[in-house]
């Protein structure tokens, strides 16, 4: 039986700073010549599992163990890329780890032995080697900045074989591919496996899972759950390993009183750089004095929905988003506005975490002139500081900023407390729309709960409050509806008070085809 | 046969000065091939410039007959490893402790001025009194010139009636077009420039790439410095700013050349003979001169807006050019 494996994981616990646990305790078998799918939620730690095998980060504590001359597994310590090469290892991040102005043969060739001169022509005949093997089409004198995703996947999933990989690593291949492309790729894993690879492939696509996989493997919140034959397992079954039992969360929730149509979005569609629709044919209303959960994958137009209602993002014709002003009743048309406009009617958009700092808050700066950057316009030639200072000292003190004072800038803040400051912010410029995008991401509980706290707050003033999140126990605390985004498309809304963690987590991962081509 | 002679100097003084400016050009493509952003070029052609003639003064002062190729090689080591030491310098800063890359780069060359100021006026005081220093026997070596082939007539003038560092510039050249595009190593070092996280990931010592496309960059950048002193000063220190000059024209060159050495060869020729065309172009005043002068910097714009309007991508600048690396931390 030992000798079936190829690698051993054993106990292997990672941590990022003090607070985040991204792998805990976890033990993993990979076999000789198997397709194992490493499933799970975003953040459960399946692609900081993997760089430890590819020797992008090393484990705090525990074991590896690798089969590298099938005399049996050795314990061996990867402390750098080229360290997990020499075992046969390979991995193909999502983001693809190729020089553009080089060809695919340079690309291969790159950081390999030591001889001076390198045959350019042996290389490229190696590659075809390899492709007539396997079934791949790399054209080798092609330059990658003229490649699609899929060639450089493509090409990617080579340079690994031609670097001897026997145990190849593909971290959500299928994220950027078209169906056609993904059934090519899968055939090539199949002859791979059938020449005695083996492959693991991150993925939380639950029908990916079932077609391709030997068997699959399971975590949670960085645990290892389990492993099952993918012949014995089911969507469902898959998706209650995957999400796991319900927590009960102690966030109070009030029913939605005297709530109005606040937002009217219809036919919202957008599109990305690929010319991929990034959010297709969205329909829904937003009340006001209710949260509305978005819950997806990450990726499956989160950013998009909230960019485009916000004025930030191009949507194609037809689409169209209805504000519908509180205090007039009067409705208008947001599409076509610029951020500006819709951000003086009240729309606000905390779009917290991806970019924290990025999209919302200068870090050089401190709080109070952050505070600046919503009024900066007002005021006769010189900037009206006194009233973002009082701002910031309100939001320093209703919100408990651990900060040494408001000047100091808020790069040198915790993630935590540069969130309660763009939060802060935005609520208070008292919007009838708030939004925020995983606001509680990377947060301690007590912080996490503060926000809750506030999001609540807004709500009872009657704003419509719409949250982004990833922990369906909080989404399913914390909102009233929660809508469901797959693939950029709506997958469903549902009751957050009556649905289950089973139900969104298969609206998350599969989508409804027949019901959403009627509806 | 006036007009012959005018136009014969002219292009003899372009492939004298073109010389320098290739020494600089080439030095400073492989740096920024491998993502370094150097402006103290012209800081260390002073430091190469100033380390050869304080090596060869000593030498030659203490040694009753001084052996001609023992001078040329404490010049050309001397040179080399000043000019790679300022390189050393921009490297820690930059690559060690992530300092700015342009900012660091200008200070390297007040640095390198002020350095070569310095010593070149303790220098000429050994002469006593307000004289210049001269070493002869060195100077003597840097000058000679190919016996025959520098008798042909109009061509032994134009080609051949040189001191043989121009012939190594182009060597240089040559050798850095052939290593860029044709060795694993180039191959590795420009990945590094392009790419330093993919470099990274295959296994390729990123900090130690940078470090030795620096150093050996401004080693063979401080060259430039060396044929300025040896062979167009004729072994003397006279700062007159030329040197600086020369040295800006040689990033300037970086850019009309694209990134590939062999353009830097006609390239450093034809930016010579924009410097001096002044001279040759009748009824300049002072006023108009000044504008002929800009003609160098004026082809760089014109090539960099031409280049940045086709968007090819094999001719834009190292993607990573300027900007420091370390590997990502969560």
């Amino acid at each position: 039986m030992e000798n079936n494996i190829a690698v051993k994981l054993q106990n292997i616990t990672k941590t990022f700073g003090k607070q985040v646990v991204a792998n805990k305790d976890v033990t993993l078998d990979i076999r000789k010549g198997e397709i194992l799918s490493l499933l799970g939620e975003n953040g459960s730690g399946k692609t900081t599992l993997m760089n430890m095998l590819a020797g992008i980060y090393f484990p705090d504590s525990g074991h590896i163990f690798v089969d590298t001359d099938g005399n049996g597994l050795k314990e061996v310590s990867i402390c750098s890329p080229k360290d997990a090469y020499e075992l046969g290892i390979g991995m193909i991040h999502q983001h693809f780890k190729l020089v553009d102005v080089f060809t695919a043969t340079e690309n291969v060739a790159l950081g390999l032995d030591k001889s001076i001169a390198f045959n350019k022509k042996q290389i490229a005949l190696d590659i075809k080697a390899i492709c007539d093997r396997y079934g791949f089409k790399v054209d080798p004198d092609k330059k990658v900045y003229n490649m699609s995703v899929s060639e450089k996947q493509t090409l990617e999933i080579v340079k690994a074989l031609y670097r001897g990989a026997n145990i190849l690593i593909l971290d959500e291949p299928t994220a950027v591919l078209t169906p056609q492309e993904t059934d090519m790729l899968f055939d090539v894993m199949r002859n791979m496996k059938q020449d005695g690879k083996s492959i693991i492939i991150i993925t939380h696509k639950l029908n990916e899972v079932l077609e391709i996989s030997d068997r699959v493997s399971t975590l949670r919140k960085g645990e290892y759950v389990g492993t099952v034959d993918t012949a014995d397992a089911t969507v469902s079954s898959l998706t209650e390993m995957m999400v796991g039992q319900k927590v009960t969360l102690e966030i109070d929730r009030n029913e939605p009183v005297d709530s109005k149509e606040r937002l009217i979005v219809k036919n919202l569609t957008c599109v990305n750089k690929y010319g991929v629709k990034a959010l297709d044919d969205i329909s829904f209303t937003a009340y006001g004095g209710e949260i509305l959960g978005v819950a997806g994958i990450s990726g499956s137009g989160q950013k998009e929905l909230l960019e485009a209602i916000a004025g930030l993002q191009e949507t194609v014709d037809g689409s169209s988003v209805e504000y519908v002003d509180p205090n007039t009743g009067t409705s208008s048309q947001l599409i076509g506005k610029t951020a500006l406009q819709i951000k003086n009617m009240g729309v606000a958009l905390s779009f917290v975490p991806e970019d924290r700092l990025g999209m919302g808050l200068v870090g050089s700066m401190g709080m109070s002139d952050n505070m600046m950057l919503r009024s900066y316009r007002k005021g006769f030639v010189f900037t009206e500081r006194k009233g973002p200072k009082n701002l910031a000292q309100k939001v320093k003190d209703d919100l408990e900023v651990v900060t040494p004072s408001i000047s100091t800038p808020v790069r040198k803040l915790s993630g935590g407390n540069v969130q309660k400051v763009l939060v802060g912010r935005e609520i208070a410029a008292e919007p009838t729309v708030l939004m925020t995008a995983y606001a509680v991401r990377g947060l301690d509980v007590n912080t996490s709960y503060t926000i809750y706290g506030l999001l609540n707050q807004q709500k009872e003033k009657g704003v419509a409050v719409i949250y982004v999140g990833e922990d369906l126990d909080v989404l399913l605390a914390l909102s009233d509806r929660i809508l469901v985004l797959c693939d950029g498309k709506l997958n469903g809304i549902v009751d957050a008070r009556t649905t289950t963690k089973e139900e969104i987590g298969l609206l998350m991962t599969h989508l409804r085809e027949e019901e959403n081509d009627n509806g | 046969m006036g007009n012959m002679n005018t136009l014969l100097q002219l292009l003899q003084s372009s492939i004298a000065f073109g010389t320098i400016i290739m020494f600089g050009a080439v030095g400073e493509i492989i740096t920024e091939k491998a993502g370094n952003l150097n402006l103290g070029i012209p800081g260390v052609m002073y430091l190469g410039a100033i380390s050869s003639l304080v090596g060869v003064f000593f030498y030659e002062k203490n040694v009753a007959q001084p052996n001609p190729f023992v001078c040329a090689v404490i010049a050309i080591v001397c040179a080399f490893l000043a000019a790679a030491l300022g390189g050393l310098l921009f490297s820690f800063l930059t690559i060690t402790l992530r300092a700015n890359q342009n900012v660091t780069g200008l200070t390297l060359t007040i640095f390198g001025s002020g350095v070569a100021n310095f010593f070149g006026g303790l220098l000429n005081g050994f002469s006593g009194g307000v004289g210049q220093i001269r070493v002869e026997t060195t100077s003597r070596v840097f000058m000679a010139k190919i016996p025959f082939l520098s008798d042909l007539g109009v061509v032994g003038k134009i080609f051949f009636s040189y001191g043989w560092l121009v012939y190594v510039a182009i060597i240089i050249a040559v050798l850095s077009q052939w290593f860029l595009n044709k060795t694993r190593t180039g191959l590795n070092l420009r990945a590094v420039g392009e790419n330093p996280a993919t470099a990274d990931a295959a296994g390729i010592n990123v900090t130690l790439y940078r470090y030795l496309a620096t150093c050996i960059g401004t080693g063979i950048a401080g060259l430039g410095g060396l044929y300025y002193v040896m062979d167009y000063t004729k072994g003397t220190w006279a700062n007159d700013g030329t040197m600086e000059n020369l040295g800006w024209l040689a990033v300037a060159l970086v850019i009309f050349a694209i990134w590939r050495p062999k353009n830097a060869i006609w390239g450093a020729y034809l930016f010579g003979l924009l410097f001096w065309a002044y001279l040759y172009i009748p009824g300049l005043t002072r006023k108009s001169l000044e504008l002929f002068n800009m003609l160098p910097y004026v082809v760089t714009i014109i090539v960099l807006v031409f280049t940045s309007f086709r968007k090819k991508r094999e001719n834009q600048p190292p993607n990573a050019l300027g900007l420091a690396y370390f590997r990502e931390e969560r």
